[in-house]
């Protein structure tokens, strides 16, 4: 085997490949349908780098989804896909919004407040699918979706209750602003200095609480006699099993600390980004699918979601420049991180297709 | 209060949609493909129904351009699930990206960036002038008496099933698993089509965004409640469509005995507890999203 | 053989050159065989000897790398089973290839199906055509019942119904005796006898001498790939001659083993019963003792009882009634984990999918049952460079390949060194208890011997192995003391005449050590026979090597203890 044929059958280029062929994919569609695509790819880009503003943007629009990514790959190392994120995401969202309106400490603790009963709501519901699964061998992908639909309703319900309904919107009342975590005003250092343009933005902490968070998870799965556990549960429930390890109780709480992570990534919401508040919606916001997508791209590496949570945000903000610019429908952007994740799902075949093409070209050198 | 026949007639409208969907969630895991992608293809259907139909203005036409663009959709699915191994939840969860993705993406180019399509003129027809009950509603009660014979009673249906059961076995009788399971996870494409086409030809008249808004999901469900079986699927979908009917009438009225969210919410209680009940009791296809390949011995 | 026969309309099968390989491993090389029309013709051979790929090429499952297969003497391409099928060609495989779900009629019609030009399935024309073969044959089945509902005997009817729906004239059966009872096997070999008298033509792949004896006119031995010989069935072809032929790959133990001493009893399973996973009774009252410096040998035919014991005792399963001791201490029905910290260690019958994790390096592999120890991890953080050298240690002791592994997925081993890595892992335990299950299964003749001679070492330092295997060869090969579970139950105990220590020596010197081996173990009935069949056994004593492993095989397949002493007498 040769260093190019090894290094073409490491997961990594597949995944390079993968987002390659998402990008040529939706090329294709954009000459069909008559757009330019330089100028399109040129929106992109200047949409998410020509301005601080735009960077700092796209970090705030990945924030959740870096969350729900890390939650999604902690449940993968387990074997669990946790389809119910967006779910967990929801219930996390009402649960910041109601504690963040109900109760009204002073900043710090009104903010943890929030912020434990997002990530408390998000891991019941987990701990809900977990027990399911392990209990009664339910499907965590369909009790997730069932989990989803039910939070959905729930949460529509709980913002047209009168207490937290805002009249004329179909949105709920802005939480306390005690438990807001935007830093503008602590930033007024910068105003004039080339970062001012960032003060435009809602800066806030959450950025940082998912780095934590990431590179924690990272430790827990790569250094520690719980991450030995579930990544063995993961890829052979018996082999786990029979070496004594409790796969009921590891699944349970995998799932659990899998829902907590994507409620927490609802409060941070709330709390950090306007308008601070839950809307009704008939359908999700994705937060939850899209941390699916962003822990496929990551091949499920809690770091690694940082980064595919980051290019994944960028795809999303970029978007509505393309939209604003060229006039392109900002959807393109799904249909590239479909196509993306459809070659995910198929990485199988790279190496294969790689083993089958240097067999070839040997026999030819041969003969 | 709503007089019986409405509830009658609006459950069934409401259903249609959802039964071809499931019915076509039936096909393909009973020959042992996962499909989660459905709400995709129903979307992509419902785009290219509506859009069929407007420039047409033929609603027939649109119904089968609905199916057709969920058929192709399908065929993604199918190719990586059957020769590419692929894992049939991530193809899944593509499809629902591809599907909307592209259907808003053409709708924008299509329509001077908007995001809903212009309002079709002629629906489909109901069944009798003056009745209240939509032709897509008999059709879905016909399909499924169809696809229970065919299963039954067919081949075809023999086939499939055997394929959904046990792979090898099919094999080894010199049936073609991998034909059997493209046909019909592309047929399951063209129901989801044909479902989505249903909700925008029949009961709004316009797509965007939120026309389909779940119901892929909701026909899982009602294909898990229904056990797999087609005419069982049916039924669990006209108890969907009810549902989702009550919580729509009980919204609009100010005295409910019931809150709707209970009603929004009981179909997907009630798959769960179907999953928990049948706990062990193998009523799902055993074959259902194991990729099938030769064993090496 | 060396002579070629001519190709001629004579034989149903002739096969030519016959080459596989499965990646780097050649399972058959350049094989030749011939199969007379209108007989019986067995393929005799070890696990792996390649019979069932030989098979398997034959109905079109696999294709061969190389070579021709000519069917009445004309060249014939079959490369899919609907090829075979065409060709008139049946096969019954080892795991039945049934639809459970389905009824009997639906099985045999799949594939086959008699419909109307519309693709609507006409059921009363095949069910009549159906009872037509099946009369004929004097198949009698239920043609509604479904198939999960029916015995394991009338399985394996719907198979060979389905074959002879399809008009098949050669017939292949895949290891047909395996898991059916005494009365079973005479049925069955009443029926393809009767195939012969219509010139159909049957292929029965086996390992059993036995059934050939009883059964076949011709049969061929393969080992390794290869064609050693092909012989006719008479009265006088002699079990031994083809046992000869078949296992000469099965070799003594080069261990010395020390004299048979056992010490306390370590396992002590008492009147246990437990529901196996159709919630059916699979072990009923079933008692056995293993002492320390003793290896105890479970013989039987798979799915008597074998899993179910072995899950009870390592806690995966629910014990219903009964107990289960480890040095004195009660341990069913506590955890998996709990079992291992009583200090018991299991050598998994598939080491792929439970004895490792194939995706963890050899290193995570080889502190899987004991990461837990404070060596391996401390407040929760496990120590990656302990574990490290731990795993070199083993790659050492145990010379497992290549020898820089610990660092690379398991799943890069080769079948055997997996299998070392597993049973250095379980030994490192330093255990009271070893349960090794089919320990040898599927490895080649080298590793298979490693395995034995490491087993033997264990117990000569004391510790009690538990060993479950289908090879009654091995069995009676390493183990000091055999039983034989059948349908759940213990049939009873034979001790090895250990104190024949020298006899076994010098027997090695010899060139049919395998076989006369054998003749070592002598029958100390244990305690719960009768005076009468001691002495019916003492008395054949000139038979004693037959009798062992025939008498053994009879119990395996469900005979009485009682029947048999009147048998011999």
């Amino acid at each position: 085997m040769t260093t190019v044929e090894k290094f073409l059958k490491k997961p990594i280029f597949s995944l390079i490949f993968s987002v390659l062929l998402g990008f040529l994919v939706s090329s294709i569609i954009l000459v069909i349908t008559g757009y330019s695509v330089p100028d399109v790819l040129q929106s992109l880009f200047e949409g998410v780098f020509s301005r601080p503003r735009h960077m700092a943007n796209v970090i705030i629009k990945s924030t959740p989804i870096i969350l729900t990514g890390v939650s999604i790959a902690l449940a993968f190392k387990a074997g669990l896909f946790n389809m119910g994120a967006e779910g967990q995401f929801i219930l996390g969202s009402v649960a910041a919004l109601i504690t963040g309106s109900i109760l009204d400490l002073p900043p710090v603790l009104q903010v943890l407040a929030i912020i434990v009963s997002g990530i408390i709501a998000g891991a019941l519901l987990g701990a809900l699918t977990g027990f399911l699964k392990s209990k009664f061998g339910a499907h965590e992908v369909i009790t997730g979706i069932m989990f989803n639909w039910m939070a959905l309703h729930f949460s529509n319900f709980i913002v047209n209750l009168k207490e937290f309904h805002k009249p004329n919107s179909a949105s709920t009342f802005p939480i306390k602003s005690s438990g807001f975590t935007g830093i503008r005003s602590n930033l007024g250092f910068l105003k004039d200095t080339s970062f001012s343009d960032i003060l435009k933005t809602e800066v806030n902490l959450g950025i940082i609480i998912a780095v934590i968070v990431a590179i924690f998870m990272s430790i827990v799965i790569n250094k520690t006699k719980k991450g030995y556990e579930i990544c063995a549960i993961g890829l052979n429930e018996k082999a786990a099993e029979s070496a004594g390890m409790n796969v009921f109780k590891n699944i349970i709480q995998v799932m659990t600390v899998s829902g907590g992570i994507s409620g927490l990534a609802a409060a941070l919401m709330v709390t950090g980004i306007s308008p601070h508040s839950v809307s009704a919606s008939t359908n999700f916001e994705n937060n939850g699918f899209n941390g699916l997508a962003v822990a496929l791209i990551a091949s499920n590496s809690p770091i690694g979601c940082i980064f595919s949570g980051l290019f994944f945000g960028g795809l999303l903000y970029g978007g509505r420049s393309v939209q604003a610019d060229v006039g392109t429908p900002s959807e393109i952007i799904n249909i590239i991180i479909g196509v993306i994740i459809f070659f995910v799902a198929i990485a199988k075949i790279f190496p294969l297709v790689v083993s089958k093409f240097s067999k070839k070209n040997c026999e030819e050198n041969h003969a | 209060m709503p007089s019986l026949l409405f509830i009658l007639s609006a459950t069934l409208m409401y259903s249609a949609p959802l039964v071809f969907a499931a019915l076509g969630g039936v096909i393909s895991e009973r020959s042992g493909v996962i499909n989660i992608g459905i709400e995709g293809m129903m979307v992509i259907g419902a785009f290219a129904a509506t859009t069929t139909a407007h420039f047409t203005g033929n609603p027939w036409l649109g119904f089968v351009f609905g199916g057709l663009a969920g058929g192709i959709l399908a065929l993604l699915h199918a190719v990586a699930c059957v020769f590419l191994k692929a894992d049939q939840t991530i193809s899944g969860v593509a499809m629902n990206l591809i599907g909307p993705g592209l259907s808003m993406f053409l709708c924008g180019v299509l329509f001077d960036g908007n995001s809903t399509t212009t309002p079709i003129k002629n629906k489909l027809p109901k069944i009798l002038v003056g009745s209240d009950i939509d032709i897509a509603s008999l059709m879905s009660l016909l399909l499924s008496v169809l696809i229970w014979f065919v299963f039954s009673s067919t081949k075809w249906g023999l086939r499939v099933r055997a394929v959904g059961e046990n792979p090898a076995a099919a094999d080894s009788l010199g049936i073609s698993v991998s034909k059997i399971r493209v046909f019909s996870v592309i047929l399951s494409g063209i129901l989801a089509g044909f479902g989505g086409s249903a909700i925008t030809l029949g009961i709004v008249t316009q797509f965007s965004s939120s026309c389909v808004a779940g119901q892929g999901f909701m026909a899982l469900s009602a294909l898990i409640f229904g056990k797999w079986k087609p005419f069982n699927t049916y039924l669990a979908c006209l108890f969907f469509g009810f549902a989702q009917v009550l919580s729509i009438t009980l919204n609009s009225g100010s005295e409910s005995v019931l809150p709707p969210v209970i009603l929004a919410i009981l179909p997907y209680l009630l798959t769960i507890s179907v999953l928990i009940f049948f706990v062990g009791k193998s009523v799902a296809p055993k074959a259902n999203g194991v990729p099938y390949e030769k064993s090496m011995l | 053989m060396s002579l070629e026969t001519q190709i001629s309309p004579k034989y149903a099968v002739q096969m030519r050159g016959i080459l596989k390989s499965f990646g780097a491993k050649k399972v058959l090389s350049e094989f030749n065989i011939d199969i007379k029309k209108g007989t019986v013709h067995a393929l005799l051979g070890e696990n792996g000897a390649g019979k069932s790929t030989l098979m398997n090429i034959l109905y079109g499952l696999h294709r061969a790398d190389c070579g021709k297969i000519f069917l009445n003497g004309k060249a014939t391409n079959i490369r899919s089973p609907a090829d075979a099928i065409k060709n008139k060609i049946g096969m019954v495989h080892q795991h039945f290839m049934l639809i459970d779900k389905f009824t009997v009629l639906e099985n045999v019609i799949l594939g086959n199906e008699t419909t109307n030009k519309f693709g609507i399935l006409n059921i009363k024309k095949a069910r009549d055509r159906i009872l037509k073969v099946s009369r004929k044959h004097g198949l009698n089945i239920d043609l509604d019942a479904k198939v999960e509902d029916i015995s394991v005997g009338m399985q394996q009817r719907v198979e060979i119904l389905k074959a002879l729906y399809r008009d098949a004239d050669i017939l292949i059966f895949d290891e047909p005796t395996a898991v059916l009872s005494p009365a079973e096997i005479e049925d069955f070999i009443r029926i393809i006898r009767k195939f012969i008298l219509e010139d159909k033509t049957v292929i029965i792949v086996t390992h059993k001498l036995r059934e050939i004896m009883n059964s076949a006119d011709k049969c061929t031995i393969i080992r390794s790939g290869i064609n050693v010989d092909t012989l006719d069935i008479t009265e006088k072809t002699c079990q031994k001659d083809l046992a000869q032929g078949m296992i000469c790959s099965f070799t003594g133990s080069n261990v010395k083993r020390d004299k048979f001493n056992p010490g306390n009893v370590v396992l002590r399973v008492k009147n246990l019963n437990t529901k196996n996973e159709k919630k059916v009774l699979a072990l009923k009252n079933f008692s056995l003792e293993v002492r320390a410096g003793e290896i105890l040998g479970v013989a039987g035919v798979d799915g008597n009882g074998q899993k179910e014991l072995v899950d009870s005792i390592t806690g995966l399963l629910k014990v219903e009634s009964g107990t289960i001791e480890i040095n004195g201490k009660q341990i069913q029905n506590t955890s998996p984990r709990n079992v291992l910290d009583n200090k018991v260690s299991i050598i998994h019958e598939d080491r792929s999918k439970v004895g490792l994790i194939l995706d963890y390096t050899v290193a995570e592999n080889s502190v899987i049952t004991k990461y837990r120890s404070a060596n391996f991890s401390k407040h929760g953080i496990l120590k990656r460079k302990s574990i490290r050298s731990f795993a070199k240690n083993l790659i050492e002791k145990y010379n497992i390949k290549p020898n820089n592994c610990a660092n690379i997925p398991a799943r890069n081993l080769s079948g055997g060194n997996q299998q070392k890595l597993a049973i250095a892992r379980e030994i490192s335990n330093e255990p009271d208890l070893l349960i090794a299950v089919q320990p040898t299964r599927g490895l080649d003749i080298g590793a298979v011997e490693h395995v034995h001679n490491v087993l033997i070492e264990e117990r000569s330092k004391g510790r009690a192995i538990l060993l479950i295997s289908l090879e009654i060869d091995e069995i009676l090969q390493i183990s000091d003391t055999v039983c034989v579970i059948y349908n759940g139950c213990n049939l009873g105990e034979f001790d090895r005449n250990a104190a024949d220590g020298k006899k076994v020596t010098n027997k090695k010197k010899s060139d049919k050590r395998t076989l006369d081996e054998k003749e070592t173990i002598s029958k100390k009935e244990s305690d719960k026979t009768t005076p009468d069949e001691k002495e019916t056994i003492n008395k054949k004593e000139s038979d004693k090597r037959i009798l062992d492993e025939k008498e053994i095989g009879f119990l395996m397949m469900g005979g009485r203890k009682n029947d048999y002493s009147r048998k011999i007498s």
